[in-house]
């Protein structure tokens, strides 16, 4: 199976409406075009490929324990839920 | 006060994706209903729709389109997209601020709720989609009407059990004729063949196992479709500036509530709709030579209907023409009167009645021309179209020939 950043990246290029290639770790939702609607669907996506639960609340997606300024870091959280969850 | 035309008409149902698929199917007496085909239709005792078929909503709606959009909310764009066509409209600057969409509609995202219901019941899920909210809410078709062709005016959904579409026809003429807008988008639509939808109507007992035959001595209840009618209704002076072709006139319309009982419906509170309609659009009742029926073949309706049509129009109701053209594509409940308004629409622009299907052996508390079973032409210039609601809410309108 691929790697967790791998398969994060699919969810994120294909909300996007984009090639996995073109989305890079340093860009943010922002950048790839994904609006709020965009993002909770993301977020769920992954929530269902590896059967977790995201700390995410719309209201207040600073406050989030879930980091979401860059592909980056939603990969690192992702990556720290799974261990987590597992 | 404005006077007010249709100047675009649009739709999908069990007869047609189109308008002229669909008038071609009526004047053909063409019957819609059919098997059903969904998941878990063999756990259901009525197993017999007017369901869209042939319908493949990917070739109309992209992946993101479709994960917001339910299936009464496709339909409605689909719809809208060809009464809005055939307008000739583009909304900008300041009709784009004064025109809005009032639609009826009943269950609202009825699909939407039955496939996450069972994903969280059945399936013991603990997540379900985010969009299932705005997905399934009531008025999500009108919003996405506004949004597709950038309505900005009063916009909302009405609803009404089966009358919501004639109310909500309604409440679009009024806008118009009192001058608050020079156009307004209206109609509705339903979509409720899904397990959990027609389980629900199953309890109350009053649908066919076998087929819709409304006035027929051997009706037996109701057969439920499903889909969308869409109209563009626009003060004349503004279609007659812009070269516009109008299909026919919108003459007045009424409102009733019989304040009785919750499904029964009652004989004075049609009529007093009947009756107003005719009032607010200043037609004597001889005038009126084709009834679109609220017909919905259960025993209770059909007979309560034809009494109100004999005691408003006494004599002349020997005259006129009524018929149900839900024999042939089903009661669409919130969108059923404005896929019917297409028939008066045939009546007075084409000079065609579409019948009443499946009619087998009259019925003595039923005695009107109901059309039986084969088109008829017919030079009518005034065409009525009932509806009368579960909860005895009623709405009729009276529809012209545009001349």
């Amino acid at each position: 199976m691929s790697s967790i950043k791998d398969r994060v990246i699919d969810i994120i290029a294909q909300q996007a409406v984009l090639d996995p290639s073109d989305v890079s770790p340093e860009s943010t939702l922002e950048d790839l075009g994904i609006d709020s609607l965009g993002l909770v669907e993301s977020i769920f996506a992954i929530e269902e490929e590896f059967d977790i639960s995201v700390p995410f609340n719309a209201n207040a997606p600073e406050e989030s324990e879930f980091d979401i300024s860059s592909v980056a870091s939603i990969i690192d959280g992702i990556e720290a839920l799974v261990k987590e969850q597992s | 006060m404005k006077r007010v035309v249709i100047t675009g008409a649009g739709t999908i149902n069990a007869l047609g994706h189109n308008v002229p698929d669909t008038l071609e199917a009526m004047r053909e007496g063409r019957c819609g209903i059919g098997d059903l085909q969904f998941r878990d239709v063999d756990r259901l005792a009525i197993r017999i729709g007017g369901q869209v078929r042939g319908y493949e909503p990917e070739t109309r709606f992209n992946r993101q389109q479709l994960s917001l959009y339910d299936r009464f909310t496709q339909f409605t764009l689909i719809a809208a997209r060809e009464a809005i066509a055939q307008s000739g409209l583009e909304f900008s600057g300041e009709l784009a601020a004064r025109a809005g969409v009032v639609l009826g509609n009943s269950g609202g995202g009825m699909t939407t709720l039955d496939e996450n219901y069972r994903s969280v019941y059945e399936d013991g899920k603990n997540r379900v989609h985010p969009f299932v909210v705005p997905k399934l809410m009531n008025n999500a078709a009108a919003s996405h009407v506004s949004m597709e062709f950038n309505l900005k005016g009063p916009s909302f959904t009405v609803s009404t059990a089966c009358a919501s579409s004639n109310h909500a026809m309604a409440q679009a003429f009024q806008m118009v004729h009192g001058g608050m807008t020079p156009v307004m988008v209206t109609g509705g639509s339903e979509s409720m063949l899904c397990f959990g939808g027609v389980k629900a109507w199953e309890g109350l007992r009053v649908m066919s196992k076998d087929g819709c035959r409304p006035f027929s001595a051997n009706r037996n209840g109701m057969v439920q479709g499903e889909g969308a009618g869409i109209f563009v209704f626009e003060e004349y002076e503004h279609a007659r500036a812009r070269g516009a072709e109008i299909l026919a006139e919108v003459a007045g319309y009424a409102m009733s509530s019989d304040a009785a009982d919750i499904v029964m419906p009652s004989k004075q509170g049609a009529a007093r709709a009947i009756k107003g309609a005719l009032a607010d659009a200043r037609l004597n009742a001889s005038e009126v030579g084709y009834i679109n029926a609220h017909g919905t073949g259960t025993a209770a309706n059909d007979k309560t209907e034809s009494a109100a049509v004999a005691d408003v129009f006494g004599a002349h109701a020997d005259r006129l023409m009524i018929s149900s053209t839900k024999s042939m594509h089903g009661h669409l409940i919130g969108g059923t009167g404005a896929v019917e308004l297409l028939a008066c629409i045939l009546a007075v622009r084409d000079g065609v009645i579409a019948p009443t299907i499946g009619y087998e052996e009259p019925d003595p508390e039923c005695a009107l021309d109901v059309v039986p079973n084969e088109a008829r032409e017919a030079d009518v210039s005034v065409a009525l179209s009932n509806a009368f609601a579960f909860g005895g809410l009623n709405a009729v309108l009276a529809l012209k020939r545009f001349t």
